[in-house]
């Protein structure tokens, strides 16, 4: 029976009413509501800016365009050669013909087949970070061994919505400090009407000769469970909002978008946001009594 | 209880008081209290009596002068020791200041609950307080559905289970009847001769007589009319206009 907040029997009934009123828990609750929002969207971005300027982006593909299947032949496993030689390319895989009548038949039809269309061949290729970097040298490389070989860097066509992906994350974790600052200050607010009810209790106490801390103990257990109480609503309401939300994401599934469900270390940040709340509230609630308290003498 | 050479309980050595910035409320307030003793504190209204009695009860700090308590100098006093002293007296308010949402007896229990005594141990004391005041029958109702002379007595109750060494009361009979009025004296006279030291402010000029051995402190415009005496008699007729007053 240890919790943080516990008052002794004796002190409880000391003051029974010593709690948010009215709306106030319902006010919590609701800036919760946005705060967990703002900030699942925020660790989402994160995780999905991380996909996008990690593993994926260090990615390059080859294309041998060439109309003549015999000198495409030969090309393809040149590049695919000089690739495997170089220093820094960890991964070399030639994508299959399969694959790429699966990625153009909805351009052309499937017609793949027919001889009359050339379709190039393709090869992906991962890169360590520093061969990525000097890509410019790989590139020679390849051409060198395959005149007809293009070389697409994966980063540069992800630059765009990366940075897009950068700016929303900016903007969520703008949004948490904001819902997170109102959050706050309602606290705040809550806290002080609650104390301004009870003044003359607190004085009357005070005159008793209850220690400061007795005092605020008082008002800080029964105002942090107050103030628990609106943030796990929030926080619960939000969660279902995010569940159903990331259903929605699955059953679009594009692997974009689900690379932003949420990393397990991310729902921890998120519950830990409404045991934050009443932290902050206790600590309010705390200094707030002994604030009027040191005024009294 | 003149008692003769009784212990010196509380002090007050040119005692000087101003809220804010204005005039000295209560200016030279010189006179000492004896353990046992039964005082009166009169003077008109305005005259600084609630104020005096909120330096004694350690709700202010003199702005100037020397005030001892059980034997300290409580003017220098750090602030986190001033509760421990302010559980050693007991005072009923002007105004009462019950807790609205608690009852009767949970408004009385309230100085033993500060001073963390067992929940298992309150009951007794409490009804044992309830019954000395008459309100047995009203332990669970709220202040605001008692009368004022029971709110008072609640008052009064609250004060003086603390079993304290000084008990302060200001106007203790302002809002009741001259019956209700000798019956509350009665309880205070009764406490004083347990060993409490009484300090009553009163504008009441007949409690003044009823309690023999009390000694008279008056207040006007913030200084005590009788500057040297520091009132360890009772001023018989203290220079002052009030004629009929019966001395026994
Ligand atoms: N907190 C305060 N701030 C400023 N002035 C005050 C304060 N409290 C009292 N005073 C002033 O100090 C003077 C003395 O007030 P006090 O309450 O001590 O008088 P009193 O003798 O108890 O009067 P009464 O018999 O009406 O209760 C009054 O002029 C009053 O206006
Ligand atoms: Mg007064």
């Amino acid at each position: 029976m240890s919790l943080p907040f516990a008052a002794s029997p004796a002190e409880r009934r000391l003051l029974t009413e010593g709690r948010l009123s009215g709306p106030m828990p319902w006010v919590i609750a609701i800036m919760m509501f946005l705060t967990v929002l703002a900030a699942a969207g925020g660790l989402a971005l994160n995780h999905a800016a991380s996909n996008v300027t990690g593993s994926i982006a260090q990615r390059i593909t080859v294309q041998i365009v060439e109309a003549n299947p015999d000198l495409r032949e030969a090309q393809t496993r040149a590049a695919m050669a000089a690739l495997g030689d170089m220093e820094g390319v960890t991964e070399v895989v030639r994508v299959s013909d399969e694959e790429i009548d699966a990625l153009i038949e909805p351009w052309i039809g499937a017609a793949g087949d027919e001889e009359g269309i050339p379709v190039p061949t393709m090869i992906d290729a991962a890169l360590t970070e520093a061969a990525h970097n000097d890509l410019e040298r790989i590139e020679a490389a390849v051409v060198d061994a395959a005149p007809a070989a293009r070389v697409d860097d994966h980063a540069q066509f992800l630059a765009p919505l990366a940075g897009l992906i950068g700016s929303l994350t900016w903007l969520a974790f703008a949004l948490v400090l904001l819902t997170a600052s109102a959050l706050a200050a309602s606290v705040i607010l809550a806290v002080r009407a609650a104390l301004n009810t009870h003044r003359s209790t607190i004085e009357v106490l005070h005159l008793m000769g209850a220690t400061d801390v007795q005092i605020a103990r008082l008002f800080q257990r029964r105002i942090a469970l107050d103030a628990l109480f609106g943030g796990l609503v929030g926080f619960l309401v939000a969660v279902v909002v995010l569940l159903l939300l990331g259903q929605r994401i699955g059953a679009v599934g594009s692997e974009l978008l689900g690379s932003a469900t949420l990393p397990l270390s991310a729902w921890i940040i998120l519950a830990l946001l409404p045991l934050a709340g009443a932290a902050v509230s206790t600590l309010v609630a705390r200094y707030t009594v002994i604030g009027v308290l040191k005024k009294l003498l | 209880m003149a008692a003769p050479m009784a212990t010196t309980i509380a002090q007050f050595e040119n005692v000087g008081l101003r809220y804010g910035t204005g005039a000295e409320t209560l200016s030279d307030i010189s006179f000492s209290l004896d353990g046992g003793g039964f005082y009166f504190l009169t003077g008109p209204s305005g005259a600084g009596k609630t104020s005096l009695l909120k330096l004694l009860y350690l709700a202010l700090r003199p702005s100037r002068g020397l005030i001892r308590l059980f034997d300290e100098d409580v003017v220098t006093l750090p602030r986190d020791r001033l509760p421990g002293f302010r559980r050693r007296i007991g005072v009923v308010f002007q105004d009462f200041r019950l807790v609205p949402h608690l009852s009767a007896f949970d408004n009385i229990a309230l100085p033993l609950r500060v001073a963390g005594v067992e929940e298992t141990e309150l009951a007794t004391p409490v009804n044992e307080m309830l019954a000395w005041v008459g309100l047995s029958d009203r332990a669970s109702a709220r202040p605001a559905t008692l009368s004022g002379g029971e709110q008072q007595r609640v008052a009064i109750a609250r004060a003086v289970i603390g079993r304290p060494e000084i008990l302060i009361a200001d106007e203790p009979t302002g809002n009741v009847d001259p019956e209700m009025a000798a019956r509350l004296l009665h309880l205070f006279d009764a406490l004083n001769k347990l060993g409490t030291t009484l300090v009553v402010a009163t504008h009441d000029i007949h409690l003044l007589s009823r309690v023999s051995a009390a000694q008279m402190m008056r207040l006007e415009g913030g200084r005590l009319s009788d500057p040297t005496g520091a009132l360890k008699n009772p001023p018989r007729e203290p220079r002052g206009t009030r004629s009929g007053k019966s001395a026994k």
